[in-house]
């Protein structure tokens, strides 16, 4: 009674392959953190890292959890992909009743907490140091927001241990998602892991949008605003408009499942296609939500390397928000065959098709870019390039299933998972290695390994065609997705194909941790002297790499689209710096608990609910609004970094700074 | 124009280039808002996004409100007098809450403490009758699992009363706040926020009883 459902029969002692998978990740976890403990670092990882709300420490720790649960998502697609190359007449070597919650896990994990940290750390570090103020608007909450989606992680883990994760597929599809025909702690698992971290992500939205549009420096105006802030501020308006149904429609389900209600159960009324139409009302802003941040990213990169100003940044601008408002008009896509009618599979069909013209714009724009520019081929601009010709294609299989009678054929065939890899490997994932390799000195003080970086993204790309090219034969073939085996002789050299294909991308990813790990240990000769390694024309450059924790010594004053650019031009120009300004004491936000304290209480009512142990849930709740109480009961909530510091610190930064204008110009 | 205006600068596309005295339109010129400011502006961007979520709960309800799957309709259940009541409760509180705002901005305490006091009572008031009414339903079978319309019903009402009553505990916390800390500038946003959150509530049951009661009773 005491523990609920929980019992002794939901740990895997039985089943091999999750418990040494469990085994391994426990005993990771547990070397990491003897490491910290015997290494005496805990006081510096408790008052640095966890504590912090430094919005450029959080977003490092939003790509960290990113990059460990990218490989923990491609475990599982490994294993999917050796399946289905076993399992032609045999069974392969993972029962159906595991399979199922392979691929669930694998595309949950991918979305939530692959992509989505990835973009939202990205977003974190870079918008307010190209934005030119010190923090994000609501330094705390930042931290809450992390912090909750680290809970969603640790819950998804936690079920690969303790009992079950869903098997209904990445989206948890009703009826078979009811409590009928899902009894176990699966869907549990996900509802309570995806509305946790849900939350997180709203927060994080908010926090985001409120920066952009009211946390500027001095003189900048919208559009002189760099790329990235507007499609940071995009997306951030789509999670603002856009997470409410997804933590609406979790609810539901979740009141379905816990007090027999019936939104969408096949008895009493209930409504299955509701769900469908309310979880992609979510779930195709979700897809832009991504994808927006990776195209501000490629823009930064390819004007950077070109040495040119992104060519039409206003058509620009204008692409990015009218994606942002199509966005939401075209979720029926996801159901054609859910019978809706002629006339509204038309118009949701054309409405697609509409949402290629802005990204057509983009492309064109990233190609004239380009055009006369003097280009250095560094591995952001392989990552841009590769991502150009591969989400061209992406797109044109998108528009091609945007044709309703075509998507009757291809609907849920293998042609649609090649499809959506094709966009959101070769889109999202190819611009977050991208803005990661770029991004990287600003964040460390040295640059990662060119040479790594080169052999893991010619693996990747690679990898990404042998592995998904023959998906799409493979759906022209009839085979149908989440498949634990199959007895069609045609299929299997394909699926051999796709597995080798796998392969290639683990050595691509085996090329990215070595380059993580040459880079630190050559982290002298890779250093990043000036803070300018790419000689770059937006702020975060202006400031010194790593930046102070209040990124700008004193506020920029913007007066033109690449402000950076400008106060380099203006430099050279005067052959020096501008004289040492007057500094003045800074108050910047304390650290505090309250993130990390909020995560614990979030994981008890989690894991409460998940295993119905309500006195715990009930705890969870009383101790997360204990905290918010002591939390705002504080009677200091800033310190001040004395002027004496701020001139110590800014004059390294000036000395770098004017060695670099000393040297002859590189263009 | 006089000598003494400033110089207009060139602005042919209206993209709020040059002289923008305030810094509350975020327009760039001015710099960062104040704190006031952004987090009030924050807060009206996560009542936009609760208004979102509640109208995923209205589409399901508007969805679901017909599948009554045999049982008793909207017409068949619903009390309009007892629903009156409610409203008059949370109109008047939303009044009430108003007159603690005044109460803040004249840094009055006991004004304060007894406008809040009503606020607490109405608000009280409100989710007692709420909940009667939810208990009588379900004594007599006809709880959230009779029909799907039930579901809808129950929890886009349920929704509300539960932000009213995390409204409720959110209020006597700041009560505490100004009796602990007085009238700071954290907690003057604070109540700022609190007194949004109120309101938007009100916005909401107007929805709720236009398209659940009122709809539901004259279709």
């Amino acid at each position: 009674m005491l523990l609920g459902k929980l019992n002794w029969d939901a740990l895997p002692l039985h089943e091999p392959i999750p418990l040494a998978a469990s085994g391994m990740m426990i005993a990771g976890i547990l070397g990491v953190v003897l490491l910290v403990l015997l290494k005496g670092w805990a006081p510096y990882v408790w008052r640095e890292w966890i504590t912090s709300v430094d919005h450029k420490r959080i977003g490092i720790m939003y790509c960290l959890l990113a990059l460990v649960m990218l490989l923990r998502g491609f475990t599982d697609a490994i294993m999917m992909r050796s399946q289905q190359a076993l399992a032609f007449h045999s069974a392969g070597y993972l029962p159906p009743d595991h399979y199922d919650q392979v691929f669930s896990a694998h595309g949950t994990i991918m979305i939530f907490f692959v992509a989505m940290p990835f973009v939202i750390g990205l977003m974190n570090f870079v918008l307010p140091l190209q934005l030119g103020v010190r923090d994000v608007a609501f330094p705390t909450l930042n931290s809450v927001s992390f912090w909750l989606t680290a809970v969603g992680v640790l819950l998804t883990n936690i079920s690969l241990f303790v009992g079950e994760f869903a098997r209904t597929g990445w989206l948890p599809y009703p009826p078979l998602s009811e409590l009928r025909y899902s009894p176990g702690v699966g869907v549990d698992y996900w509802l309570w892991a995806l509305q946790i971290s849900g939350v997180g992500t709203l927060m994080s939205g908010i926090n985001l949008v409120v920066t952009i549009l009211k946390m500027r420096a001095p003189g900048m105006t919208y559009l002189r605003m760099p790329m990235f802030c507007w499609t940071a501020l995009a997306s951030n308006l789509l999670i603002v408009a856009a997470f409410p149904i997804l933590t609406a429609t979790s609810a539901m389900l979740i009141m379905d499942r816990y007090l027999g209600f019936h939104f969408f159960t096949n008895e009493a009324g209930g409504n299955v296609m509701m769900f469908m139409n309310l979880i992609w009302a979510w779930g195709h802003p979700e897809v832009y939500i991504l994808i927006l941040p990776a195209f501000g990213i490629f823009s930064e990169v390819i004007s950077t390397f070109s040495g040119k100003p992104l060519f039409g940044y206003r058509s620009m601008v204008m692409a990015t928000m009218c994606i942002c408002i199509l966005a939401f008009m075209v979720w029926l896509h996801h159901f054609f065959t859910m019978g809706a009618g002629g006339n509204v599979n038309a118009f949701f069909g054309i409405m697609t098709m509409i949402i290629a013209i802005p990204t057509g714009v983009k492309v064109y724009n990233w190609l004239f870019t380009f055009y006369g520019g003097r280009i250095r081929f560094t591995s952001p601009v392989l990552w841009s390039i590769g991502f150009m010709v591969t989400f061209v294609i992406g797109g044109m299989t998108g528009v091609l299933m945007a044709v309703p009678p075509a998507d009757f054929v291809l609907h849920n065939s293998l042609f649609l998972i090649a499809h959506f890899h094709n966009v959101i490997i070769g889109g999202v994932l190819f611009g977050a290695f991208a803005g990661y390799t770029y991004w990287f000195p600003k964040a460390f003080g040295f640059r990662l390994h060119e040479g790594w970086g080169k052999a893991a993204f010619w693996f990747w790309l690679v990898g990404f065609y042998v592995a998904f090219m023959p998906l799409y034969v493979l759906g022209f073939l009839g085979m149908t997705r989440r498949m634990q085996h199959y007895d069609v002789a045609e299929w299997r050299p394909w699926l051999l194909a796709a597995a080798a294909g796998a392969g290639l991308i683990a050595l691509g990813i085996g090329c990215q941790v070595a380059q993580l790990v040459v880079s630190i240990r050559h982290r002298r000769k890779l250093a990043d002297q000036t803070g300018d390694p790419w000689d770059g024309r937006s702020l975060e450059w202006a400031t010194a790499s790593p930046p102070p924790a209040f990124n700008f010594a004193l506020m920029p004053d913007v007066s033109g689209e690449e402000p950076y650019w400008a106060m380099k031009d203006a430099a050279f120009a005067r052959g020096g710096l501008t004289d040492e300004p007057k500094y003045e004491a800074i108050e910047m936000p304390r650290n505090t608990a309250t993130g990390v304290v909020t995560a614990f209480f979030a994981t008890a009512v989690g894991f409460a609910m998940i295993w119905h142990i309500w006195w715990m849930a009930l705890f969870g709740i009383a101790g997360a609004f204990a905290t918010f109480v002591a939390f705002a009961w504080r009677d200091r909530s800033e310190f001040e970094v004395p002027a004496a510091e701020v001139a110590a610190i800014d004059r390294l930064n000036r000395t770098a700074r004017a060695a670099a204008v000393a040297r002859p110009r590189a263009f | 124009m006089t000598a003494a205006d400033p110089p207009v600068p060139f602005d042919p596309y209206h993209v709020g280039r040059g002289q923008d005295s305030d810094p509350s339109r975020g327009h760039g010129a001015g710099g960062p808002a104040s704190k006031r400011v952004i987090v009030a502006y924050g807060f009206w961007i996560f009542l936009l996004s609760d208004i979102v979520m509640f109208s995923a709960f209205f589409a399901g309800y508007a969805v679901l409100s017909g599948n009554t799957a045999g049982g008793p309709g909207a017409r068949q259940l619903f009390d309009l007098h007892n629903v009156a009541i409610e409203t008059a409760c949370l109109l008047l509180s939303s009044f009430s809450c108003g007159m603690a705002a005044v109460a803040t901005e004249a840094r009055n305490k006991a004004a304060f403490y007894l406008m809040m006091a009503v606020t607490f009572v109405l608000g009280a008031a409100f989710i007692t009758l709420e909940v009667r009414e939810f208990a009588a339903l379900i004594a007599q079978g006809d709880g959230p699992s009779r029909s799907a319309f039930l579901s809808a019903f129950f929890a886009l009402v349920g929704c509300h009363g539960a932000h009213v009553s995390v409204g409720l505990l959110w209020l006597l916390t700041m009560m505490a706040q100004v009796f602990a800390k007085g009238f700071r500038p954290e907690i003057l946003r604070r109540i700022l926020c609190f007194s949004l959150f109120w309101h938007a509530l009100d916005i909401i049951w107007v929805a709720v009883f236009t398209v659940v009661y009122l709809l539901g009773v004259h279709p």
